[in-house]
Formats: C-alpha cells, structure tokens, sequence
C-alpha cells in the first residue's frame, strides 16, 4: 500500500468514472454514488487498493461508474464475491453494494451469514423498496399493502424484512442508516463503516421516482435518530422495537472478533507430501 | 496356492469398525511392501446403517477392484443384501462370520461359498476392551499371515491419539483373532512381496485431487461439505494454512463458488470441490467466471443421481451438466481423472488450464475414484503451475478484454495502479464497458472461445496405449478396469488400444482423429444409464462404422472380466 503522508490528497472526482450512469433522474442512486466517491477521497485510498462489488439490480451498476477495481457479478451475491476477495486480499478496502432485493431477497442467505462471519468490508445496501431494474416489482422491504405491482396485484400481504434487526440478531458489527437526500452524511457514515473493523451494514433510503414515486416524500419523513450509537445490543434491539425506518445514523457498533485468516508459508509442499509417503 | 492379487471384503453394520478394520489391514500390507487399494460402500446413513470395505492386495500396481472376492469378513449381517450385488462370492470364496449373528442370508450361502462361523463377538467379549472389528482384522491377518510387527506399527499410529490403553487392547483383540484364524481352513495366500524399498504413497482419490490443487498453485478454497466430495475440502483446510492460503467455509454452494471468483479476482488462484447436486448449483456463477475470465476450478466428485439419487455411491453421470450446464455460450474445461492416482495429476493440469487461459474448469472424478484409497508408487511430479498472465503497474489505456493473438487478455489484479477496471456478467466492449452491441458481443463470443480453441494441451488430452485395429474409448473410473482387461487379453496374444480422454472439453477433435488412424472398430465402456459418453463421443468426434457400447448405470463397478467378455465377445 502507498503511504498515506506522502500520497497526494484525492479528489472525489477522482473516483468517478466517465461512465454516464443507467438509472433515472432523480434516482437517489446518483447521490449514493457520490457520497461512495466522497468517503474514498476522506480515506484518501490509493485507488488501485479499493474495491467496489456488486450484484445485480439498478443500484448494483455502482462499481462501473466508480474509477477503483470492481466486480458487477451476478444476482445476490455480491456478498460472496466481496468475502472471497477480502479473506484472500485482506490489505484491500473491500466495497459491497447493491439494492434490497439483491441483498434482502435471492441473496438473504448470504446476508445472514456475513454477518455471522464478520469479515472487514463495509455493505452499502440502497433501500428504494421495489425492484426497479425489471418494473417496479414488490421487494422484501416493500409494505404489505403496495398493490402497485402487476406481479402483487392485491399486494404482498407479507410483512417487511428488517435489515437493520436482521444484521443485530445475525452479528454485524456496525449497523448504520443513512439518507440518499443527505450525501454528506451519508459519506460520513460510510467512512466510519469502513473504519469499524468487521462487518458493517449501512442500511440507505435511496428513492425510486419512477416506481414509488410516493418515496419523495421520504425527505420530510427521515429525522436524525434522538439518540446516541451504542455498542449495547440489547439496548439496540430494543430500540429497534419502536423505529418507523425513518430514524437515521449509527445505530450500534460491536467489538466481535474479526474472520481475518493469517495468510502465513509455514511448510514446503515437499514437507507437505511427505504425509503420504509409507 | 499363492496369487499375485487378492481381495477381501469386510461389511457391517455402520459404526462397527469396518472402514477402520480394512483401512489397517491396507496399510498392514503397504508396511509390508505391499500395493493394494480399498473401495467403500455404505449405505446413507451415517451411523447404524451397513458399511462395507473392498480391498484388493497385490504384489504389483492395481488400480480398482478385481471380479471376484477371495474373502468375506462378516462382522454381522445387517442389510448385507443390500451389498450383495457388490460383493462377487463364489465357490472358491470363503466366508467368515460371527457364530452368533444368525442364520447366513440366502444371498450369502447361494453363491457357494465356504462358510466359517467363528465366535468372533464373543472373543471381543473376552478381551479388556476388546473390539469386534480387531478380532476380524486379526481373524484376516492371521489367514494371511500378516507381520505382527506392521500391524503393531500401524495399530500404534492410527490409535495413538486414544491413548496407550486403547493401543493395548486392540492390539490384544487383533492377537486373539489371529488364535481365531487357526480354526478356518483358507488356501488364500499373497506372494512374497516386492516393494518393501520401493518409494511408494497411499492416499484417497480426494486427497490426491486436494494435494494436486496445492501443486497447482490454489491459495484459496470456499468450501461446503457434500458427500463424496468433502475429503477433498477436508484435506485443504489444513494444507492451505500452511502454504500460507486459506479455506472458508461457505454458507452454501452459492456461496462457496461466488467466494472463489471473488478469492480469484484478487489474484489468488482459487479452488471449490463438490458433487452433482452442488454443481447444478453453482452453474449460474460458472458462467459468470466464463464471461469475466475470471479463473476458477471446480472439482466435482460424482455420484449416483439425478437429484439426491445415491450419495454414497459411484456413477459417472454428470458428464452432461459438466459439458452443457451453463446457460448461454460458455466455453470452459472439462477434464476427468482416469485412476486414483490421476486425481493428483488432473486436478494440478486442470488448476494450469485455467489460470492460463482464464476460465472455468471443472474436473470430473467419481466417488470410486475420490473415496478409494491406493498404494502405489510415488507419482511422478509434472510441473505445472499456476501462471496467469496480468499487467504491470503503470499500464495505461488498460483495456480489460482486449482482442489478443492468443485470445487470453492479461488480466489487472487490484493492487496494480493503472489496472483499474470492473469485472462484469454482463458483456463488454474490450474495455469492460457493459455493452449491449452485437459487434462487441461477437468479439467477445470469438475471443473466450478462441482462446480455448487454439491452445496446445499437448498429449495430456488423452491417455493413449497400444497400437492394434480395434480401440477401447473410455474415460474417468471405467479406464483402470478397462486397462487391466487389455492386460489380461494381450496375455492370450489379443491387442486392443486404450483411449482414455483427460481433457473432455474442448474436444481434441483432430488429436483424436490421430488416435484412431487405423481403428477399425471401437468399444466404448462408460457407466451412465443414458450413455452421456457415447452420445458425447458422437456429438464431437468421427467413428469408424464398427461401434460397440458397453455402459450401465452405477453403483455397480465395471469389473475387468466383463471388459474381456465384451472384447472377446466380438471376435
């Protein structure tokens, strides 16, 4: 890795690609995406250190339009991708991006379980409750009551996902919420995401104007949270009990033990074969 | 009479010690300079279901099963019917079961064997600690007259863990069955050995496969367990620690493969092992490793299918998902191991292959491969080692899929500056721009797949031997059945050529043309109900006019007498 003194400071620009992203106006995506570049230039990443994994969805196009490696892989597993590079790569900032049906839905499995492992790398999940990149389809974070969709006509009648409860009971080691209308803070809360060592899942209001365009009204609903993170889960669990989804920032970080493999030669493959021999 | 080969079974309710009695009676006899090898069979329960141990011990190399079993050890008889078909008595074979366990099956007394019911539970009984699996494996070694000295010396290092006590007491319950031995009347008899000095290993088919991905560089494996292909993850797990890579343990097969691609896009030659239910899984993510270039191996241990089908057993079957599971044009590399031994070599060929050229390969072995255990000389070491062609630091206008003469594109590993660039499912311009143009999809469609194409794979394709007008074309676990077969007819002055194919995908079509120059008729041998090789071998290659198929499904092994009838058969 560059060191950091005698590293020239990064722009956000920087960490932008040329690449015109595919999403709507007035997407929130767009501003998660700058609040991505603004967090790297805070930490100043060599770029070539970084990288931004995805899975499959609108929100899941990120890592093209960002200028560091990336890995745009395949529907509900950018999870996956992001824990084999990190284990195996472990000086790299590992990125995992993508939306609430990629990450809450066909990948919900691999949700769990990163948690559970804990490996360093930071999850920046854009919550728009509905899939977006096949038509406006119901997602697990979508109300019950959404009859929108041609696919859940009357609605889906099931009760929503909860990520940020999902990931205390499951072990993540920093929960956060963030809001796209607030790229600053947002970015704020991605580096220190990326600081907290372990897990970490920054759970992100990011409207989708064309098919929930009721979600405009997400900016007079989000309020900063009226308390403090705390590395107390029971404490967290308790006020997740009362939370509508609107209340924003660090809502607890851990201190479980990081999954970080040493990677260390301690015998020749001629000492190892030996095993074998009569 | 002494032979140059004989084989013994032992079977018994799971959890009796079965596997444990035939795992020391073989390495009994490699101490004492013997080769041998040991198949399993077991029904799918883990416990308190039936076991049985196949082995066959021999003066020179053996690499499977013989037709026949010298010798049956019957610790009891539950559900032995289930093995019957499995277990090939006749009346030159002797059978030596418990005095207590009941009458003898039909299955059993039917095939004319000789029977001794000897007191072996109550001889166990008799000894402080005593177990019935050492009193049949003294039982066994006494018949055959086993140095008491090997056995002590394994004894000790396969019970050593448990303590001194239980060290003593099996060596006192094998003791007592070798008293036991003098009440049988056996002519079975090995000759002398020959390999006492000779450098030789044992290990399983799955070990091999595990110790062959070390050799080829793999520093990474995402692993989740599924029989029977968990040895090989098993045997990774602490051999990569100390080569300074790593295993995880995945939370599914979605996940173990994803996690590979991922281990791999860092740079890190990566590696899973699973069976067919895993593979069908994980298919979506090859293509994924196909389209990004990004390599990865896959080493699939097959078994009796479709969907649960029959775990614990052999066939080979998943030829088909192998060759054609992914969706869309997704040139990869097949490759399938032919002996125990091969699983080493196969797998490290298979690691190379797709470093080197940047794709998927998934190596085909079989249960009766992966699980079977040999003694046999050391193998030699080829070396073939992950070499992945990437760019220095400081490239610039780094184009990620650019059109090469090799077709192989070199690849940026994060850490690289100047490398930067996004790896994609979706298809690109030579960039890495997702791109939904029919040109660029053309471009991209020709380069993966040339790059396969054109490679010299030199003569590892295929195991070819002999010369005569009529060939055997086989592949994975039926080749040492059929190798011993052209043995025995070449002794009655018959020849037959033996074309074994490693490499499966590409297809060597023009290699193979080579092989066959002068082939008048071909014998095909492959166990798959559906025939998946023959209609494989049809799909790719030319035959002579003369074909002849000799196939079934599993878990039944192809037995090297059978191949003679087929061979002999079509005179």
């Amino acid at each position: 890795m560059t060191t950091e003194a005698a590293a020239p400071k990064r722009t956000a620009k920087e960490y932008k690609s040329s690449y015109k992203p595919v999403w709507c106006p007035g997407c929130g995506d767009f501003s998660v995406l700058s609040s991505v570049t603004k967090a790297l230039a805070e930490m100043n990443v060599p770029k070539e250190d970084c990288a931004v994994i995805s899975g499959i969805g609108c929100s899941s196009r990120i890592p093209a339009y960002t200028s560091v490696y990336g890995f745009h892989g395949i529907h509900g597993r950018a999870l996956a991708l992001a824990t084999g590079l990190k284990v195996s790569r472990p000086e790299l900032t590992v990125i995992a991006t993508g939306g609430d049906g990629d990450g809450f839905s066909i990948g919900g499995n691999h949700f769990i379980h990163a948690c559970r492992r804990n490996v360093d790398m930071t999850y920046v999940v854009m919550d728009n409750e509905v899939y977006g990149m096949t038509k406006g389809q119901a997602s697990p974070t979508t109300a019950p009551d959404w009859d929108k969709s041609k696919l859940t006509p009357h609605g889906t009648g099931v009760n929503p996902f909860n990520p940020m409860a999902v990931a205390l009971a499951s072990g993540a080691n920093f929960i956060a919420r963030g809001f796209s209308g607030d790229p600053n803070g947002v970015a704020k809360m991605i580096v220190e995401g990326i600081k907290h060592p372990g897990f970490s899942l920054i759970q992100i209001l990011s409207p989708c104007v064309t098919f929930r365009p009721e979600q405009r009204d997400w900016k007079g609903m989000v309020r900063p949270a009226p308390v403090e993170a705390t590395d107390d889960s029971s404490r967290a669990a308790r006020r997740l009990m009362s939370d509508d989804g609107f209340n924003t920032g660090v809502l607890y970080y851990g201190h479980r033990k990081v999954y970080e493999p040493k990677l260390e030669e301690k015998n020749t493959l001629a000492e190892i074969e030996q095993g074998f021999a009569i | 009479m002494s032979a140059e080969s004989i084989s013994i079974a032992f079977t018994g309710a799971g959890g009796a010690g079965v596997m444990t009695a035939g795992q020391m009676l073989l390495d009994t006899a490699a101490k004492a300079g013997y080769y041998g090898l040991m198949t399993r069979s077991s029904g799918p329960q883990i416990r308190g279901g039936e076991a049985a141990a196949f082995l066959r011990l021999a003066v020179d190399p053996v690499q499977c099963p013989d037709d026949r079993m010298d010798m049956h050890l019957a610790f009891d008889w539950m559900n032995v019917e289930r093995f019957s078909a499995e277990l090939p008595l006749d009346s030159n074979s002797i059978v030596i079961c418990d005095e207590a366990a009941g009458d003898v099956p039909e299955v059993i007394s039917a095939t004319g064997a000789k029977i001794f019911a000897v007191p072996l539970k109550d001889t166990a009984k008799s000894v402080e600690g005593g177990r019935l699996n050492m009193v049949g494996f003294g039982v066994v070694g006494g018949l055959l007259n086993l140095s008491e000295e090997a056995v002590i010396a394994i004894v000790e290092k396969a019970l050593k863990r448990k303590g001194q006590e239980a060290v003593d007491s099996s060596i006192a319950g094998y003791k007592a069955g070798v008293e036991l031995a003098k009440t049988v009347k056996s002519d079975v008899a090995l000759s002398a050995a020959k390999a006492k000095d000779t450098d030789r290993w044992a290990m399983s088919g799955n070990e091999a496969a595990g110790f062959g991905a070390l050799r080829g560089g793999i520093r990474f494996c995402a692993a989740y367990p599924i029989t029977p292909a968990t040895e090989v993850l098993e045997y990774l797990a602490p051999n990569l620690e100390k080569v300074g890579g790593t295993l995880v343990q995945a939370e599914d097969e979605l996940a173990s493969i994803v996690q590979i691609i991922g281990g791999s896009f860092g740079g890190t030659p990566s590696l899973t092992a699973t069976s067919g239910p895993g593979l069908a899984l994980m298919m979506e993510a090859l293509g994924l490793a196909v389209s990004s270039e990004t390599p990865v191996t896959v080493v699939n241990v097959q078994r009796g299918g479709p969907s649960t089908g029959i775990p614990t057993k052999s066939e080979q079957s998943d030829l088909n998902i192998a060759l054609h599971g992914m969706h869309g044009d997704a040139p990869h590399i097949v490759t399938a191991a032919n002996t125990i031994n091969d699983c080493l070599f196969t797998t490290q060929w298979s690691v190379f292959l797709a470093e080197r050229l940047q794709t998927a390969s998934i190596v085909l072995t079989d249960q009766s491969l992966g699980q079977s255990r040999i003694v046999d000389n050391k193998p030699a070491d080829l070396s073939f080692f992950a070499k992945r062609e990437t760019v220095e630091a400081g490239v610039e206008n780094y184009h990620r899929y650019a059109v090469t003469a090799s077709g192989v594109s070199p690849m940026a590993i994060p850490g690289t500056p100047g490398g930067e660039y996004v790896a994609d499912g979706l298809e690109t311009s030579t960039d890495g721009r997702p791109s939904s143009a029919a040109e660029d999809h053309a471009i991209q469609l020709d380069k993966r797949e040339r790059k396969l194409a054109d490679f010299d794979y030199g003569d590892h394709w295929a195991d070819i031997e002999g010369d005569a007008d009529m060939a055997i074309v086989t592949w994975g676990s039926s080749t040492a059945p059929v190798r011993e077969a052209i043995k025995r007819v070449e002794a009655q002055g018959k020849k037959v050529k033996l074309i074994s194919l490693r490499l499966l995908m590409p297809a060597q079509t023009e290699k193979f043309d080579e092989a066959l120059k002068g082939i008048k008729r071909v014998l095909i041998i492959e166990q798959s109900h559906s025939k998946q090789f023959y209609r494989y071998l049809r799909a790719y290659y030319d035959l002579p006019k003369d074909v002849k198929l000799f196939n079934r499904a599993g878990p039944l092994a192809i037995r090297p007498g059978e191949i003679v009838e087929q061979i002999e058969s079509w005179s």
